[in-house]
């Protein structure tokens, strides 16, 4: 556990849902939740889900933090904002799923290996590097996310999708070696630079 | 049509809904001249498309017919019908309205006999019903109508039906030239109940209430439970006309809802409540109903029949707004969706009917309303000093039930009395 999570635990003591609505994007939203279930009846995923989005606003204000932070359930959004255009009080539900996955991130405590947090992680790196998505990187990371025997069998699955793209010209093979870029990478990479230092400084005020 | 004598002592009252039958008789009944205008050809509004009233479950005729033994004892009471108001000026204590009258083709002649209704061939959908069922061009809009005198449909004037009904009256009461008229009146005070209506339900997408037939409002429900309704009083489903026994209710369907109306509409709840006593009442064990709500919000001495509801063995709740309803196919069933608040159990439950406990709007919205007058975030008007002599009774003012409507339209008279009086002792 990181140290972040130890000042958290010690400065909130027994309020999750303080600790959610002063850390988490959105979170002040939590308490207007009426606990009537329409989010997670229209949530495409919702089978999918350990807690849906009403139940983890319940367990919030229940004080399981251990439970909701290490939970899978907010990295299965997709962000298709059935919820939100339905939710009768008007909560953001998609963005406060994104602001826990983010929060559980930070303080380690997301779910080792979960899936949409490694593409996300893969995915920033990638996209970080030269200021544009590399997608023939990007696309075989992805293959061989889950090893190198899971990896061969994806390519040869979509080996002809692969071979028409490349008959088309919508992917060109030499981007695997370093690939395009935009015009000023070291500026792109000062702005990153200087965001998470404002971020880490933000982070130690807690 | 006979002159319509007004002062600034008089007190309009413009609504003939239960609230304004009910404001005006409590002014009349102080002495005060009142009059009260009715868009519809008779008096009785929403409550007289009701079947029972929640919680005693008596038949609103009942209370329909007290009032009008009340007005047909009133000399201070003067009615008119098929009328809208046009425009108010002026201020407290001195009103001009002007009024818009839409011919009836009917005179006072008129004894409901009905022999017009009989010869006259062309059919419409029924408003009364909410579309359910048909009605002749020639028509009394229900049995308890007041006043008792038929109407005719303005798209049959000038084709055959029109002189066949006229042929067959036999006490020459069809004046086929009649025409809109416009009076102007004067008044002391303005008694506004021109009540609800209910929600537009096509608005609630994922609901299907514009495509799934099986899928109808409460208000449409308590037609076809009415034995003086489009079905004679059986449950019977509009896709297939098969009786539906497993019927469920959707609370707040439209209210409190930022997407809708953000206010609690106060009747759904006992209409739903009142709606699963009524599938018990018909069907007995063989019937089965299921509310699916948010939190019931029976209040007060209404909690006593939400208790005797619960202890029903066929009638079950679900904690949970519904998240969508589609349709089966194969034999017309909705199929309703969501996940229950009591242990979030995901559900897909299929019912022969599916009801929609649709919520309460004002009838007149705050842009279209004749005057400058206050309103709340919802549309209902604002008891506000601004407001002058114009005083909201019943649904006007709030989503109110019967009782509380009552209540409120009394209060209101007292209020416009109050102006009148002012009036009356600064001229006399």
């Amino acid at each position: 556990m990181s140290d972040m999570n130890t000042a958290m635990v010690e400065k909130y003591r027994n309020s999750f849902l303080s600790e959610v609505e002063a850390n988490v994007e959105e979170g002040e939203w939590v308490k207007m939740c009426m606990q009537c279930g329409v989010c997670s009846g229209s949530c495409p995923f919702g089978p999918y889900w350990d807690h849906p989005p009403q139940e983890l606003f319940m367990m919030i204000r229940a004080g399981k933090r251990e439970a909701v932070l290490s939970s899978e359930s907010m990295w299965m959004c997709t962000s298709c904002y059935n919820c939100i255009a339905r939710c009768p009080r008007g909560l953001p539900i998609t963005h406060i799923m994104h602001g826990l996955a983010h929060y559980a991130k930070r303080l380690g405590l997301a779910p080792k290996n979960q899936q949409t947090m490694k593409f996300a992680s893969i995915f920033w790196d990638n996209l970080t590097k030269k200021g544009r998505v590399n997608e023939l990187q990007l696309g075989l990371k992805l293959y061989f996310m889950n090893g190198f025997v899971e990896g061969i069998k994806t390519a040869l699955c979509m080996k002809e999708m692969g071979m028409s793209m490349l008959m088309t010209k919508r992917m060109s093979p030499m981007e695997y070696f370093g690939g395009h870029s935009i015009k000023d990478t070291k500026g792109l990479h000062a702005i990153l630079k200087k965001a998470r230092e404002i971020e880490e400084a933000k982070a130690k005020q807690f | 049509m006979s002159d319509v004598i007004a002062t600034n002592q008089t007190i309009l009252v413009v609504g003939g809904g239960i609230s304004g039958m009910t404001a005006a008789l409590e002014a009349a009944e102080c002495g005060k001249q009142v009059i009260l205008l009715e868009k519809s050809p008779a008096l009785g509004g929403r409550v007289s498309q009701l079947y029972r009233y929640f919680p005693k479950l008596c038949h609103p005729t009942c209370g329909l017919e007290i009032n009008n033994r009340r007005i047909k004892g009133n000399k201070n009471l003067r009615i008119i019908t098929m009328s809208e108001v046009a425009s108010i000026s002026g201020d407290a204590g001195n009103y001009s309205v002007k009024v818009k009258v839409s011919p009836r083709y009917i005179t006072e002649n008129c004894t409901a006999c009905g022999e017009c209704g009989k010869v006259v061939e062309t059919e419409f959908d029924d408003d009364f019903n909410y579309g359910l069922g048909k009605r002749k061009g020639a028509y009394l809009q229900h049995a308890m109508a007041y006043p008792q005198r038929y109407v005719l449909d303005p798209a049959i004037i000038g084709t055959d039906d029109a002189s066949k009904a006229r042929e067959a009256c036999k006490y020459d009461a069809i004046d086929l030239d009649m025409q809109e008229e416009e009076i102007d009146i004067t008044v002391g005070a303005i008694i506004w109940a021109t009540g609800w209506q209910p929600y537009d339900a096509n608005k609630i997408q994922a609901y299907g209430y514009d495509r799934i037939d099986n899928v109808i409002t409460s208000v449409e429900f308590e037609r076809l439970c009415d034995p003086h309704g489009p079905t004679g009083g059986k449950i019977l489903r509009p896709s297939d006309g098969a009786e539906a026994k497993n019927v469920a209710m959707i609370q707040c369907a439209g209210s409190r809802d930022i997407n809708h109306l953000k206010h609690c509409s106060r009747i759904c709840c006992m209409a739903s409540l009142k709606h699963a006593n009524y599938v018990n009442e018909k069907y007995g064990e063989e019937g089965q109903a299921t509310i699916y709500y948010i939190d019931i919000r029976a209040i007060d001495r209404i909690d006593d029949f939400y208790r005797k509801v619960k202890e029903l063995p066929n009638v079950t709740f679900t904690k949970s707004k519904v998240a969508s309803v589609v349709e089966n196919k194969e034999n017309g069933n909705p199929v309703l969706h969501g996940v229950d608040t009591e242990g979030y159990h995901r559900y897909a439950n299929e019912h022969d009917l599916v009801v929609l406990a649709i919520g309460m709007e004002p009838s007149v919205p705050a842009d279209a309303f004749p005057v400058d007058v206050k309103f709340n975030e919802e549309g209902f008007i604002e008891a506000d000093e601004s407001n002058g002599a114009i005083f909201a009774a019943g649904c006007s003012s709030d989503a109110l039930d019967v009782n509380r409507a009552v209540q409120n339209a009394t209060a209101s008279a007292l209020r416009a009395i109050q102006v009148v009086n002012n009036v009356a002792g600064s001229e006399g």
